[in-house]
């Protein structure tokens, strides 16, 4: 490179320095502050870092990839989103570099350099005689404004004195604070960032793990060792198990970090104010550091962190650890067989046959509290425990999947007792429920009787037999054929119930009856349906004349036809209780290690001191001009400040109050 | 010579009322360590100290504060005292039923904050400054009730069970009632302060809708019943975070509201300089001025506010910043706020713009404030709807 061209270079107007010049200027400034503003609207609107599925379910399969491709589901890790921040933060920097000296100057000069007309020639002046001699006034002055809290100094301008003052010179170190503070900010923020991550992904080095294995296959690309760096992950440890490792999150998968120590969980414990509201969520920790001489035992609790060598241990959420479960199965069908005790657990996965079907069950939850609103009271802030529950997936060898959500003790409805049991095809539909009824010894067997009862042909032949006979008792003469066809319609139609509820007896009168008839034969075929239903209940009830019945028979008749007209929506063959349980609860930690957090505590401290310091002690400045007068003087006095300048015009009358003699006091 | 006899004489009484106002402030401290001292812990001890030494710095440069502050102070012990540990006294007891139970106190803050709004509009267009000072009376009234239900409320929340008190600035439905009270503070302050007595029916609007919003929430909603603290909110940070942020509202708040009556003022001037209207309120320049001044309050304190919050976040959430929805609009705000001061400072914008700026900027702030609740999830997700 020739002379020349290096003198090109860094000359005034080459490309460097307008380019230099570009990115300190205001309009850039303002332009970044808005444009990071109205990107950083694009995180809140769209949720971050949901699973990618969630993304292409919502977006289809078009627009999920360009979202991806510009980082919509990570905006603020987005590369574009960084370099709007960098250049923030270059063109803050720049803008600091450039205005620094003049600013350290003004901040001690007191421009006494300053000429006469000039002064007069300010916004604030006011000029007066006074009988004493200019050296005098000047002194006076000086100690006057001292008093003040100003700085002065006096200069001999020619014969005349200027006396030069400045109070808050301090003002301009505000602006250094707090345009330096952004800078220091923004760089603490990106040494905890995870940029690095980035990086060393874009090289090659490291390989985000999408599939859910366990601890000891993930491979080597996805783990990161102990170090300095940065990091901010979770894990979920089961009461008396512990974990090395911590999960980082990453877009649709997530990486393994390596821990110095080993964090056991002892017992994790949840408290509940005497509404039912919860008051604290509390992990028994212990770290086994081999640095340590024994290891440290420490409680944390939400706002009450561990702090391990740089390492944060936080109370972020709880789970079930995989509680071992007492769980009766009880078919619907009781041709599938009798019930059966399974010995589970939570996270438990397992093969089951019902009658000809093969069904894998598996154990998702438990929650011991179920502290809800009831949706049936009143008042629905009034919530109430509804006592332990399991939730549990059934996936058909089809591949379907449902869940279920059952409760453990029956829940009081308006005087009845029932088993809920809630049923979703998907995790973003809500629950609808089952309602079970309990019998007299709270269990499911009366239903399941009662059921099987229906199911038995050869009882509900009999009993639509004997209802045929009350039905026609009043016929002339009895008729075969009608009583034949009578009894086989009631016992169809009893079949269709149990089968398929409501909605296959519904379809089964809209189908097969002509349109002219159905008016009136549809009332008449529920209504045969429903007194077959009780005939077949109080069968199996203890003398069981149907006019001497109670209404708890009668309430249980109802809930359970209910019930069964439900079922066919229920989707499972067989009905899950809860019998016994031991609760293993796992404590959710956030683990972080954050070594840029002090740079920016010292930035944001900077940052309030600077803004404080910017707005409240403006850098106020005086000047008297002290020609000699005869004997006496002729006063200039002027003043200027940076900021407020109306605070400044009562300020400026002070002042003059002050340095100018009153005439009645004279 | 006699004009500064007097001068002094003032300031002799004026140092003797500061002195009187400090002395009573050190007592109520030491009171509270005395009588509380075994509950605070040393976060809670430097948060009292802070706040002494705010008030008193407040009493002495402002001092209609002193008198509010006492106000205040006898109100809540005399309600203290009728309660006697009792919260079903809040039925059973008159002054309590029908005054000083945190609830009554607010209706009655509700209602003055209304009347304000009435009478400072009343008094500009009545031309009567009688009737514009007993709007700032009203105003007075109104932040008193407003502060002493706060503070009874403090006190009922600790009797409806031991392990439940806390300081009622936990929920929507209390930061509303804190968002009233400091709006109406800062206001009274610059009333005094830049004698622009004209505005005040212009910020006592936004007041107005925030007590209408607070009524809906109450009575439809019920949202002031005291409920305990879920375990996030169990922080001393939560003494310092809220209403500091709230200083931040409502000085953001009345820079919307000047730029309001800025905007009004200068297209009336615009076609008739000599209207009545343009004359009783303050001038452009002086509306400007205080706009900007607003800004600067609200943009200071809120900044304390946004980086104390990320202090607690890195106690509470792992994490000094998250990204979480209130995080980045509370960031959006500031960067909002960051342009418009830079714009004034160093570009000299004002006027018309700059008010129209505020304006958005109060709706940018309202967004953060309560549209990230209501529409987005978060962390931060503490005053659903």
């Amino acid at each position: 490179m020739s002379e020349k061209s290096s003198l090109k270079f860094f000359g005034k107007n080459s490309f460097p320095r307008r380019l230099l010049r570009f990115l300190g200027t205001m309009e850039l400034a303002i332009t970044l502050l808005i444009t990071l503003a109205i990107a950083s609207v694009i995180g809140t609107v769209l949720q971050q870092n949901q699973p990618y599925t969630d993304y292409l379910i919502k977006f289809g399969p078009f627009w999920f990839e360009v979202f991806e491709s510009v980082g919509l589901y990570d905006v603020y890790s987005a590369p574009w989103f960084l370099v709007i921040l960098t250049l923030l933060v270059i063109s803050t920097a720049i803008c600091v570099t450039r205005h620094t000296p003049s600013m350290l100057k003004d901040m001690r000069n007191l421009r006494t350099q300053v000429q006469r007309k000039s002064l007069a020639s300010m916004k604030h002046n006011e000029q007066w005689a006074s009988a004493d001699a200019p050296a005098t006034l000047a002194a006076n002055f000086q100690q006057q404004l001292k008093d003040e809290g100003f700085r002065t100094r006096l200069t001999d301008r020619n014969g005349a004195l200027l006396v030069s003052a400045m109070r808050g010179g301090i003002n301009r170190l505000g602006y250094l604070l707090t345009h330096i503070a952004i800078v220091v900010i923004c760089v603490g923020g990106l040494m905890d960032g995870n940029l690095p991550l980035k990086l060393a992904e874009w090289r090659g080095q490291i390989q985000i793990e999408t599939r859910d294995l366990p601890l000891s296959q993930i491979p080597q690309e996805s783990r990161l060792a102990v170090g300095k760096q940065a990091f901010r992950g979770s894990v979920s440890i089961p009461e008396g198990r512990s974990s090395e490792v911590v999960f980082l999150p990453m877009r649709d998968g997530y990486l393994v970090q390596a821990l110095p120590f080993r964090i056991e969980l002892e017992e994790f414990r949840i408290e509940h104010y005497d509404n039912g509201q919860p008051k604290s969520f509390e992990s028994d920790l212990v770290i086994h550091d081999p640095e340590l001489d024994e290891p440290l035992r420490q409680t944390i609790a939400v706002n009450h962190p561990l702090v391990h060598k740089g390492y944060a241990i936080y109370q972020a959420s709880f789970a079930d650890g995989g509680s071992i479960l007492q769980v009766e199965a009880w078919p619907f069908d009781h041709r599938a067989g009798d019930p059966v005790m399974l010995d589970t657990k939570v996270f438990d996965n397992r093969d089951m046959r019902w009658g000809d079907r093969q069904y894998r069950l598996e154990m998702t939850n438990f929650r011991l509290f179920n502290i809800n609103p009831d949706p049936t009271d009143e008042e629905p802030r009034r919530v109430r425990n509804y006592g332990p529950s399991i939730g549990f997936i059934l996936r058909s060898h089809t591949g379907e999947a449902t869940e279920y959500e059952n409760y453990m003790f029956p829940i009081e409805r308006e005087g009845r007792r029932f088993y809920l049991s809630g049923v979703r095809g998907s995790p973003s539909e809500n629950f609808s429920y089952l309602h079970l009824p309990a019998d007299a010894n709270d269990g499911v067997e009366g239903f399941m009787e009662y059921l099987a009862r229906l199911r038995d042909r050869e009882l509900v032949g009999e009993i639509a037999q004997m209802m045929t006979r009350d039905a026609l008792a009043d016929l002339p003469e009895p008729d075969a054929n009608l009583e034949e066809s009578l009894q086989q319609t009631l016992m169809t139609l009893v079949g269709m119930f149990v089968r398929g509820g409501f909605d296959e007896v519904r379809e089964f009168v809209e189908n097969s009856l002509p349109e002219i008839e159905r008016q009136t034969l549809a009332p008449a075929y529920l209504g045969m349906l429903r007194e077959m239903l009780a005939r077949v209940y109080f069968a199996g009830v203890e003398g069981h004349e149907l006019d001497n019945t109670d209404n708890q028979n009668i309430f249980f008749l109802q809930d359970a036809v209910d019930a069964i007209g439900s079922l066919p929506r229920y989707h499972s063959p067989v009905f899950l209780m809860l019998h016994d349980y031991e609760h293993i609860q796992a404590s959710g930690l956030q683990i972080a290690r954050a070594p840029g957090q002090f740079i920016v505590y010292f930035g944001s401290v900077m940052l309030m001191a600077g803004l404080f310091i910017l707005f409240y002690l403006p850098q106020r400045r005086l000047w008297v001009w002290l020609d000699a007068e005869g004997t006496g003087s002729r006063v200039l006095l002027a003043g200027m400040t940076n900021r407020n300048p109306r605070d400044f015009d009562g300020f400026f009358d002070e002042i003059q109050q002050l340095l100018k003699p009153d005439k009645r006091e004279l | 010579m006699s004009e500064t006899i007097r001068q002094n004489q003032t300031d002799s009484q004026s140092w003797l009322a500061v002195g009187a106002w400090w002395t009573l402030l050190l007592l109520a401290t030491v009171f509270i360590l005395v009588a509380y001292g075994d509950h605070l812990d040393v976060y809670e001890v430097t948060i009292l100290f802070i706040t002494g030494f705010s008030m008193a710095w407040l009493g002495k440069v402002w001092p209609p504060f002193r008198w509010h502050a006492l106000a205040v102070a006898i109100l809540s012990l005399f309600a203290l005292q009728r309660y006697g540990g009792d919260l079903s006294m809040a039925q059973q007891d008159g002054w309590l039923n029908y005054i000083l139970a945190s609830q009554s106190a607010f209706m009655w803050m509700s209602a003055f904050y209304i009347a304000a709004t009435f009478t400072y509009f009343g008094g500009l267009i009545a031309r009567s400054d009688y009737t514009q000072k007993l709007g700032s009376s009203f105003a007075w009234i109104a932040t008193t009730m407003g502060m002493t239900g706060l503070m009874v409320r403090w006190r009922e929340s600790h009797m409806l069970g031991s392990d439940i008190g806390y300081i009622p600035v936990s929920n929507l439905y209390e930061v509303f009632i804190l968002f009233c009270v400091v709006t109406a503070m800062i206001y009274l302050f610059y009333e005094r302060r830049y004698k622009t007595r004209g505005l005040g029916g212009f910020v006592m609007l936004i007041i107005t809708a925030a007590v209408m919003f607070l009524l809906w929430y109450a009575f439809d909603r019920n949202a002031h019943e005291i409920e305990p603290l879920v375990p996030a909110l169990q922080s001393y940070w939560m003494k310092i975070h809220v209403p500091t942020n709230f200083i931040g509202y409502g000085a953001f708040a009345i820079a919307a509201m000047i730029g309001v009556a800025y905007l009004l003022v200068s297209s009336r001037a615009e076609k008739n300089p000599q209207s009545h209207f343009v004359k009783s309120m303050p001038s452009l320049a002086a509306m400007d001025d205080l706009m900007h001044k607003s800004i600067a309050l609200g943009f200071a304190f809120f900044t304390v506010a946004t980086i104390l919050g990320a202090f607690w976040a890195a106690e509470a959430w792992g994490g000094y910043w998250s990204w979480d929805p209130k995080e980045t609009w509370a960031l959006i705000v500031w960067l909002n706020y960051a342009a418009w001061l830079h714009m004034r400072f160093t570009k000299g914008w004002h006027g018309r713009p700059m008010a129209w700026w505020a304006i958005v900027g109060l709706f940018i702030t309202l967004f953060a404030f309560l549209g990230v609740n209501m529409f987005l999830s978060g962390l931060h997700s503490y005053g659903g709807l």
